[in-house]
């Protein structure tokens, strides 16, 4: 009896998260999809984005996921490669790069906006600029992704290690060519989530890359990304819920590509390494 | 995981034989060896020969500092954090001890094999190939033959040789295993340290690998540590006792495999090896 009113309410949950899960997709693509077009895609928006497409809103959106990943990957692996195998276990300097990293995780976007505004565009004179906003966001998906590496190094058997280094490899060696092979789905899973919190980010964008929406020429100037179009139509302009919903559904349908993207990029890298 | 069939045992191929060890020259010669873990001795005053061309058999109960003692003899203690050595390992009259030396060249000179097969998430081919080519074996056409004898000499060519691409971890445990042999052979080293290579393993599987073991007698020098008495009066040409006093590892007994389970000189020694002790 117990168990049953038990399995029914747990039941009951995953169906609300379902359900819910639902209902936005539903409503985005039903809202939405007339707006797609090939011309939606391919055009620069007009009249405040009401009418137009959003073609610069991409490229930007694109501009600033490709900063952010290629600042915050080579970085954020070698953290996670020191922290796990060559820090001092938990002590010392190895144990508060640890809750630094896991305060900076929990650290509201709106607050690295405000760092990013400070540090990137008004210290290092670097302006509301897509280079700007991609560096704040390579410093907001660092924390995570430092994190989900590093467990993923260390899950990986020491019987590997020992056997690596028993053999006469170096230290790096075994990192490189049998360690990181070895953490390929944390890695890939730390790319998954910060590729998703970069492409969905407005609040840290809104301070750095800015909402300029012309079409951007090189990474120094603004540019507004999908996330900050989709907000400003849908609170700041009157009769903007169309492209609204039409930039939401791109959105959602950019960052599921992505993600297979990065999921093939990895696996076929990886792949090489194991077999070459 | 599946365990190997009977047959695997009759596909060892050929290989070069030398002279089994009849005059004892020593190789490795152990003097006071001491290990300790923090503070803590895990085993202290070790001495002994380890002959070329032979094999030596450590036993002794778990928990008495064989497998320290076993990874201070290619430094695989310089990366445990916290353990200190003291003493003395000549190594063809050289100090291996010493700061100077180059340990990754030395761990080329004595290879390891663990108690776990640990072949690498990888491909067979690439298992070998890896250890080559870190070691700066340029020629892709050399490092094939390498492999191409390294698997022969373990016995796993036939069996594998269809699918060198395919994981090393789809090989059953003593393939796995005998996998493991051939990495450490395909250096070409000159002593192999093995600690417990067939306890994780079935038993047909585990006859394979000691026959095995047999084979590269003469051509290679082994020491093994191994807990089953049995196993070590078959292969062995030396045995070494290790047993705790005082919570210390101490070697009690070390000589000829026949001397040492038929006449020791130690009572320990005796009781242990008729059962009666451990």
């Amino acid at each position: 009896m117990i168990d049953r009113v038990f399995s029914t309410v747990v039941f009951a949950a995953a169906a609300l998260v379902v359900a819910a899960l639902v209902w936005v997709l539903t409503d985005v693509v039903s809202e939405g999809a007339a707006r797609i077009s090939w011309a939606f895609l391919v055009t620069e928006p007009r009249d405040a984005g009401r009418a137009g497409g959003i073609a610069p809103v991409l490229v930007s959106t694109l501009w600033v996921l490709v900063i952010a990943l290629a600042a915050a990957l080579p970085l954020g692996l070698g953290v996670a490669i020191w922290l796990s195998e060559f820090a001092p276990k938990q002590r010392g300097f190895a144990a508060y790069t640890g809750i630094t990293l896991d305060v900076l995780a929990g650290i509201p976007s709106i607050v690295y906006g405000l760092f990013g505004n400070a540090f990137f565009s008004v210290y290092m004179g670097l302006g509301y600029s897509l280079l700007a906003g991609g560096l704040t966001l390579a410093c907001m998906i660092l924390p995570v992704f430092i994190r989900t590496c590093e467990s993923g190094l260390r899950q990986v058997s020491d019987d590997w290690r020992q056997g690596a280094w028993a053999l006469g490899m170096t230290r790096a060696a075994a990192v490189c060519h049998v360690l990181l092979p070895a953490a390929r789905p944390a890695i890939l899973a730390g790319l998954v989530l910060g590729i998703g919190r970069a492409t969905a980010e407005t609040a840290a964008l809104l301070f750095t890359s800015g909402y300029v929406d012309r079409m951007p020429e090189s990474p120094l100037d603004s540019g507004r990304v999908l996330a900050v179009h989709i907000f400003d139509l849908s609170m700041n302009v009157t009769g903007g819920d169309g492209a609204a919903y039409g930039s939401a559904l791109v959105l959602i349908v950019l960052i599921v590509l992505l993600n297979g993207l990065a999921q093939s990029l990895v696996d076929n890298w990886f792949k090489r390494r194991i077999s070459q | 995981m599946m365990i190997d069939q009977p047959t695997a045992a009759y596909t060892l191929g050929e290989m070069e034989q030398k002279a089994a060890c009849c005059v004892p020259s020593p190789i490795l010669q152990v003097r006071d060896l001491a290990v300790y873990y923090g503070n803590n001795a895990v085993l202290a005053d070790v001495s002994l020969d380890i002959h070329k061309g032979c094999i030596t058999a450590l036993i002794g109960p778990s928990g008495c500092g064989k497998t320290s003692f076993l990874s201070t003899l290619n430094r695989l203690t310089d990366y445990h954090p916290g353990v200190q050595v003291r003493g003395q390992i000549l190594f063809d009259g050289h100090n291996l001890r010493q700061e100077s030396v180059d340990t990754l060249a030395l761990r080329r000179r004595i290879g390891m094999i663990f108690q776990r097969p640990n072949p690498f998430p990888l491909s067979i081919r690439r298992n070998l190939d890896l250890p080559l080519k870190e070691h700066g074996v340029r020629d892709p056409h050399l490092r094939k033959r390498k492999i191409k004898q390294a698997l022969k000499d373990v016995g796993l060519w036939d069996e594998v040789c269809d699918r060198l691409d395919s994981s090393a971890l789809s090989l059953s445990g003593g393939q796995q295993q005998r996998l493991c042999i051939a990495r450490a052979l395909v250096l070409e080293p000159e002593i192999l340290l093995m600690d417990e290579p067939c306890s994780a393993l079935d038993p047909i599987s585990s006859r394979v690998v000691e026959e095995l073991i047999m084979r590269l007698r003469g051509r290679y020098t082994l020491v093994i540590v191994t807990h089953n008495l049995a196993q070590a009066r078959r292969v062995a040409n030396y045995v070494g006792f290790f047993w705790m006093r005082e919570r210390v590892g101490k070697l009690i007994e070390f000589g000829q495999c026949r001397q040492l389970f038929e006449a020791p000189t130690d009572a320990l020694t005796a009781a242990y090896v008729s059962g009666a002790q451990g």
